[in-house]
């Protein structure tokens, strides 16, 4: 596998925080810690930082190998390396895992200082504002006071937007790919249906399935295959698998059926094993705190349902991108944003990708998404990084 | 097809109607109308340009003029244009409305050699006239005298402005001179503005006849 365009081997780091944080449900955590890792160099003058908000199933592992190992290349591998569109040769790039994640941070797996058990379901109920201010606080170890961008998809998008409202004076562009100002009633249902799945598996055990030495797996496998096809397009699953019938080469019966429940066509089959896969690494409590941050993600609420007033205290840039066949997080989500951007009169570009493959399109490397972000890159690295250089859309800023 | 082509060969003047460029910074020339627009759009005005294309007319405009806003397209490649020039641009069909724009929310509207091939041409101008204080819009003459030439040789013209035959162009309502003044006087539009092209010269004399391009300004008027 050639190193070309990889930061190649990359070691996570961790760092501990003994002040409390006040979380948004009124309690607070202490003693907890955050894994996360870092690619590319930290610039002098501190200003080429740019912060990745990772989603649902993802972790801090955005870029690059673990141990040389092909199979263990980041979630955004494509996205960011030296020579790709968030270029560690110019960019500092982090990602954190988020409070009550199961990738090595302080989440519901980990020992309650309380009861030397482990939290389970004790854990706090995180939002995603919790969250950013617990990146901040990482940010803040860092010495990075301002980042360039605040980048995220799908629920990492909400993390970017929270950003720019949270700490407008720490983020100089924010990138929101794929997201929403908040989910669709149809969305939260889905969600329901994951956590239905989970908590009525009888090895969840109320959430203290680890004292008895199980994982709620049949209900974790049921979750991630609802969440899978709406990650789809119905037409990327049609051309996948079709009707195909799944078969060993040797019974292949020319298409007959059969007539039996077990597994008769590829997409179960297909489904099935990404859900026996997620259901061997994924933490059961993990997926039902954030599949609720998400629920609870609405940051116009305190405004009445006014999102330009809930966007009013950003000062970023903001690059926003859809695709086309996304109905989980659909164009017209992103639209509502960029509304809401332009009736603050803030700086934004919206991109709308044609491309097939739904949700899941925002990990995948279109060509036109990878130019528009490349491109938009760019720009930021012009705007945080060359302020000598006279640039148009500065001395625009400056002259406004 | 060559043959029918004489008409823009013959009169192209390739540095005609440039505006100077300030400071260098944009030193792509632009195209004739755009440089009309430019010239009259005020400083910092705070600017909508409609079907933007590229982005060369926001670039411009934002260096040598100071303007802020936003460009509207559809096209994959001239979305990333516009990235590629610091140009912020929205990806969006004009025709599937403005509404996420809001009322007077601008200056200016650009409009710039694309009304023609709107559908619901009506409502485009007005939802313009609504999110900005002034537009500008600028067109393709269908009144040219070459026009009613070659239908009268029995042929569909083919112009540099419309360089498309009868069964693949994508332009629906062409428009007179005179048919565009009545549309905005119908619309209740006050023109505040207007000035002629042909091959990107400045047409005084018949520009009815002699323009191959029209571009208008204008306002809502008072009432």
């Amino acid at each position: 596998m050639s190193a070309v365009g990889s930061v190649g081997n990359v070691s996570p780091q961790r760092m501990r925080f003994e002040a409390p944080l006040a979380l948004r449900n009124g309690a607070t955590i202490a003693g907890y810690e955050l894994v996360y890792e870092s690619y590319g160099e930290l610039n002098a003058a501190r200003s080429n930082a740019v912060m990745i908000c990772h989603a649902l199933n993802a972790s801090h592992h955005v870029a690059g190998l673990h141990d040389g190992d092909p199979r263990s290349a980041g979630w955004w591998d494509n996205m960011i390396g030296p020579g790709k569109p968030v270029d560690t040769r110019r960019f500092f790039v982090i990602c954190v895992n988020n409070l009550g994640s199961c990738f090595g941070s302080t989440g519901p797996m980990s020992t309650n200082p309380d009861t030397g058990e482990p939290y389970g379901p004790d854990f706090p109920v995180l939002t995603v504002e919790d969250w950013v201010h617990a990146q901040a606080l990482l940010a803040d170890r860092l010495g990075i006071e301002r980042f360039a961008a605040v980048m995220g998809g799908s629920l990492g998008g909400m993390q970017a937007l929270a950003w720019a409202t949270l700490y407008p004076q720490r983020v100089a562009h924010c990138v929101a790919i794929a997201t929403a100002p908040k989910l669709s009633t149809q969305n939260i249902a889905f969600n329901e249906v994951a956590r239905r799945a989970i908590v009525t598996d009888p090895d969840f055990h109320g959430g203290r399935f680890y004292a008895h030495g199980v994982v709620p797996s049949r209900g974790l496998q049921v979750a991630r295959m609802i969440g899978h096809i709406t990650y789809l397009s119905d037409d990327v699953m049609a051309e996948k698998f079709g009707r195909a019938l799944r078969r060993e080469a040797a019974s292949a019966g020319a298409g007959d059926y059969r007539f039996t429940y077990d597994i008769e066509f590829e997409i179960e089959s297909y489904l099935r094993y990404q859900g026996e896969k997620f259901s061997k690494y994924f933490d059961a409590n993990t997926y039902l705190l954030i599949t609720r941050a998400l629920d609870y993600f609405d940051p116009a609420l305190p405004y009445g349902g006014d999102l330009a007033a809930a966007l009013a205290p950003a000062s970023a840039d903001f690059l926003v991108v859809s695709f086309t066949t996304d109905w989980r997080f659909a164009p017209e989500r992103s639209h509502e944003i960029v509304e809401a951007l332009l009736a603050n009169r803030r700086r934004v570009t919206y991109a709308e990708i044609d491309a097939p493959h739904g949700h899941d399109a925002f990990l995948l490397a279109d060509p036109q998404y990878m130019s528009i972000v490349a491109a938009y890159f760019d720009r930021i690295h012009q705007n945080c990084l060359e302020p000598a250089v006279p640039v148009s859309t500065q001395s625009v800023e400056e002259a406004a | 097809m060559k043959a029918r082509h004489g008409f823009i060969e013959s009169a192209s003047s390739p540095a005609a109607g440039l505006l100077p460029v300030d400071g260098g910074s944009e030193a792509r020339a632009l195209r004739p109308d755009l440089a009309l627009i430019a010239r009259w759009m005020p400083p910092n005005s705070r600017v909508l340009d409609l079907g933007c294309g590229d982005g060369a007319l926001m670039a411009w405009l934002q260096t040598a003029k100071g303007c802020t806003g936003y460009g509207v397209e559809i096209d994959d490649a001239a979305v990333l244009s516009c990235v590629r020039r610091g140009v912020d641009v929205i990806q969006r069909d004009i025709e599937a409305g403005l509404g996420m724009f809001g009322h007077d929310q601008f200056d200016v509207v650009v409009l710039s050699m694309a009304i023609q091939a709107t559908k619901e041409t009506e409502r485009v101008l007005r939802e313009m006239s609504a999110v900005g204080r002034e537009g500008i819009v600028s067109f393709p003459n269908f009144g040219h005298w070459y026009h009613a030439w070659s239908i009268l040789r029995g042929r569909m013209p083919v112009s540099r402005e419309m360089p498309y035959e009868w069964y693949n162009t994508p332009n629906l309502h062409l428009a007179t001179v005179r048919d565009f003044e009545d549309f905005l006087a119908k619309l209740g539009l006050e023109i505040t503005g207007r000035a002629f092209l042909a091959d990107g010269e400045p047409v005084k004399w018949l520009p009815s006849q002699r323009a191959t391009q029209a571009i208008y300004r204008f306002r809502r008027a008072a009432r």
